[in-house]
C-alpha cells in the first residue's frame, strides 16, 4: 500500500515538473531568440534558415544602433528615461499628497473628488487622444517630452492615488495624532511617521508608473512627431522602416533588447512589490 | 426645496458669523478642509486639464467638421450619421469584436491552466510563476517586433519550426492573409498577457480556504467535480474581473496590429482604435475622429459599468 501511494505521489510530481519546464521553454524561447539574434554578426543574422545560436558572438548590432536613424540610440534611451522617470516622480509626489488627503482628511466633498479622479480609470486615453492632441497644441506642449510626461502622469495618477490612499488608510489614526502631540508639524509627521509605513505602496506606484511609461507606444507615436524626441518603443519603428526591404533583423532585435532588458532586470529585482501592487490595484 | 435652501442658508450664515459655537472643533474642521484641498489640488489640476477637459471636448469636437488647420464648423450629428454608414469603420468595429471574442477565452483558459500549475506548489512553483510572468513586463511594442521577426518568412525561427513540422512552407508569409496574421497576433498576445491573468487568478485561488476543497474530496467528489462545483463558483468574482480586464484591453487593441500587420492586408486587420488613429492623425479629420472616439467610449463605459457592478457583488 505504501509504495502504491508513493508512486501515485511521485508520478504527478514528475509530470508537474515536465509541464512546468515545457511552459518555461515556450515562454523563454522568444526572449532567447531576441538575445541570440542581437548577438549574431550582420551576415549571420540574415541567414536563411536561421542559425540556432550565434556561431560568432558579436556586439556589432548594438554598436550599429548608434548609427541607425538620425540620432543615436542613447538619445532615445535618454528620452525614455526622462519621460518615464519624470512621470514616475510626478505621479509618486502627487499621489502621495492626494492619497494622504483622501485617506486622513475626510473633508467635505472629498468623496466626490475621489470619485472624479477614479473615473479616469474607466476611460482610457486612447478614447480622448484627439482632443488631447489639440489641448497640448494649445498649451504649446505639442511635440514636447514635457507634454508626454504630463499626459502619462494624468493616466497613472488614479492608480497611484488609489494605492497610496489605501496605504495611508490602513494606518491607525492615532499615529499622526501622536506625532502632532510630540511636536511634529504636518510635514514632520508625513516624512518621519507616515511615509516609512507607506513605502511598499510607494514602490508599487513608482514601479508601475515607470514600466507603463517606459513601454507606452500609442500616445508617444501620436504626440511626438520629431524623431529627436522619440522614446524607445517608437524608435523601434525607425529601426524597422529605415532600411525597408533589406531590414537588418540583428539591429532590430538589439533595439528590442535595449527596450526590454531594463524592464526584465527591474522586475527581477523588485518583483515582490510589482505583483503585490498588481493584485491590490485590480481587486480594488 | 425650502427645507434645503433654509438649511443651506443656515450653514452659510453660521460659517462667517459664528456666535457661541466658536470652538476649536470648528477651526479644526476648517483647517482640515483647507489642508485637504491643498493636498488634493495638484493632482486634481492635472486630471482636470488632461482628462476632464479633453473628455468634454471629445463630444464637442464630434459635432464639428474640425480639420487640423483652418476653421471648424458646427455640423450637428452629421459625423455620427456618417459613422453608421462608413464601411471602413463598421469593418474595424467588427474586426475588433472578432479579435476580442477569439482572444478572451483562449487567454483565460491558458491563464487558468498556468495558475493551477503553480498554485500551492512550494518554492519551485514560485520560481516558475516568476518565469511565466516575465513577458508581461516587456512592452507591447517590443514584444510585437520580437514576434514579427519570429514569424518572418524564411528568416524567422517560427517559420523554420513550421517548415520542420510540415505545417507550412519555410517561405510562407504569415502576414499575407488577415486570418493567419490575426492568428500570429493572438499567439503573441497570449505569450505576453497570460502571465498577468495568471497572477490575478492566483490571488483568487489563494482566497479559497484549503478545507473547502478537502471537504469536497472527502465527500467523494472527484477532482473534476471539485473544480466544477467548488472552485469555479468560489473563483467567480476573480474570473469576472479578469474577463472584464481582458475585454476592455482587447477592445482598445492597437500596438500589436499597427506593428505586426500594419492593419493589412487590404485593411483587413484595422481595429477601432487604429481607425480612430487613421482618421484623426493620418487624414486629419479631427471632428470625425472625435465622433468615432465617442462611440468607442460608450462601449467602454458599458464594460466599465459592468465591472463596477461585478465589483460591488464581490464586496457583499
Amino acid at each position: 500500500m505504501d509504495t502504491l501511494t508513493d508512486v501515485r505521489r511521485s508520478l504527478p510530481r514528475a509530470a508537474w515538473w515536465a509541464a512546468c519546464l515545457c511552459v518555461s521553454v515556450l515562454v523563454l524561447y522568444p526572449l532567447y531568440v531576441m538575445l541570440s539574434q542581437s548577438l549574431k554578426s550582420g551576415a549571420e543574422a540574415a541567414e536563411n534558415p536561421p542559425t540556432m545560436y550565434p556561431h560568432q558572438l558579436s556586439v556589432d548590432n548594438y554598436k550599429a544602433l548608434q548609427d541607425t536613424g538620425q540620432y543615436g540610440i542613447w538619445q532615445h534611451v535618454g528620452n525614455s528615461l526622462a519621460v518615464a522617470g519624470g512621470a514616475t516622480l510626478l505621479t509618486v509626489a502627487l499621489a502621495t499628497l492626494a492619497g494622504y488627503g483622501f485617506a486622513k482628511l475626510r473633508f467635505r466633498g472629498s468623496g466626490v473628488l475621489f470619485f472624479i479622479i477614479l473615473a479616469t480609470f474607466m476611460i482610457p486615453f486612447q478614447a480622448i487622444i484627439t482632443p488631447l492632441f489639440s489641448i497640448l497644441h494649445g498649451l504649446g506642449l505639442s511635440n514636447t517630452l514635457l507634454g508626454l510626461t504630463l499626459v502619462y502622469t494624468t493616466f497613472q495618477l488614479p492608480f497611484g492615488i488609489f494605492l497610496m490612499r489605501n496605504s495611508f488608510a490602513s494606518l491607525p489614526a492615532g499615529i499622526e495624532e501622536a506625532a502632532f502631540i510630540d511636536g511634529c508639524g504636518f510635514f514632520g509627521a508625513m516624512t518621519r511617521v507616515l511615509l516609512p509605513v507607506a513605502v511598499p505602496g510607494l514602490i508599487s506606484t513608482a514601479l508601475f508608473t515607470f514600466f507603463t511609461c517606459w513601454n507606452e507606444f500609442f500616445a508617444a507615436l501620436i504626440l511626438i512627431t520629431d524623431e529627436s524626441k522619440f522614446t524607445l518603443p517608437v524608435t523601434l519603428t525607425v529601426l524597422a522602416s529605415n532600411q525597408l526591404g533589406t531590414l537588418n533583423w540583428g539591429i532590430m532585435q538589439a533595439g528590442v533588447a535595449v527596450t526590454a532588458i531594463p524592464c526584465i532586470v527591474l522586475y527581477l529585482l523588485l518583483q515582490r512589490y510589482y505583483v503585490a501592487g498588481l493584485v491590490a490595484g485590480s481587486v480594488k | 426645496m425650502t427645507d434645503t435652501t433654509s438649511r443651506a442658508a443656515a450653514s452659510t450664515s453660521r460659517a462667517p458669523a459664528p456666535k457661541p459655537v466658536r470652538g476649536p472643533w470648528l477651526t479644526n474642521r476648517r483647517r482640515r478642509l483647507l489642508t485637504g484641498l491643498a493636498l488634493v489640488t495638484p493632482a486634481l489640476a492635472v486630471v482636470t486639464v488632461f482628462f476632464i477637459v479633453p473628455l468634454i471636448m471629445t463630444f464637442w469636437m464630434s459635432l464639428h467638421d474640425w480639420p487640423l488647420l483652418g476653421e471648424h464648423r458646427f455640423i450637428g450629428l452629421d459625423n455620427y450619421r456618417r459613422a453608421f454608414k462608413d464601411s471602413e469603420w463598421l469593418h474595424a468595429i467588427r474586426f475588433t469584436l472578432e479579435y476580442t471574442l477569439i482572444i478572451t477565452p483562449v487567454l483565460l483558459i491558458v491563464a487558468l491552466a498556468l495558475a493551477f500549475l503553480v498554485h500551492r506548489g512550494g518554492r519551485a512553483a514560485r520560481v516558475f510563476q516568476s518565469v511565466f510572468f516575465l513577458p508581461v513586463v516587456i512592452g507591447f511594442a517590443a514584444a510585437a517586433y520580437l514576434w514579427l521577426y519570429l514569424a518572418q518568412p524564411g528568416l524567422g525561427p517560427l517559420s523554420d519550426l513550421a517548415a520542420k513540422l510540415g505545417i507550412a512552407g519555410r517561405d510562407t508569409n504569415w502576414f499575407a492573409t488577415a486570418t493567419s496574421g490575426l492568428l500570429l497576433v493572438c499567439l503573441m498576445v497570449v505569450w505576453k498577457v497570460a502571465g498577468m491573468q495568471m497572477v490575478l487568478l492566483l490571488s483568487g485561488l489563494q482566497s479559497i480556504p484549503v478545507e473547502v476543497n478537502e471537504a469536497a474530496l472527502i465527500d467523494g467528489a472527484g477532482p473534476w467535480k471539485t473544480f466544477r462545483y467548488v472552485t469555479v463558483p468560489l473563483l467567480r468574482p476573480t474570473l469576472a474581473l479578469v474577463l472584464v480586464f481582458s475585454v476592455a484591453g482587447s477592445l482598445l487593441a492597437f500596438d500589436q496590429f499597427y506593428i505586426m500587420t500594419s492593419g493589412g492586408p487590404s485593411n483587413g486587420t484595422i481595429t477601432a482604435v487604429y481607425q480612430i488613429y487613421r482618421t484623426s492623425f493620418i487624414n486629419f479629420e479631427l471632428g470625425y475622429g472625435a465622433a468615432l472616439s465617442a462611440m468607442l467610449m460608450v462601449v467602454l463605459a458599458a464594460v466599465s459599468a459592468l465591472q463596477m457592478l461585478l465589483l460591488r457583488k464581490t464586496d457583499n
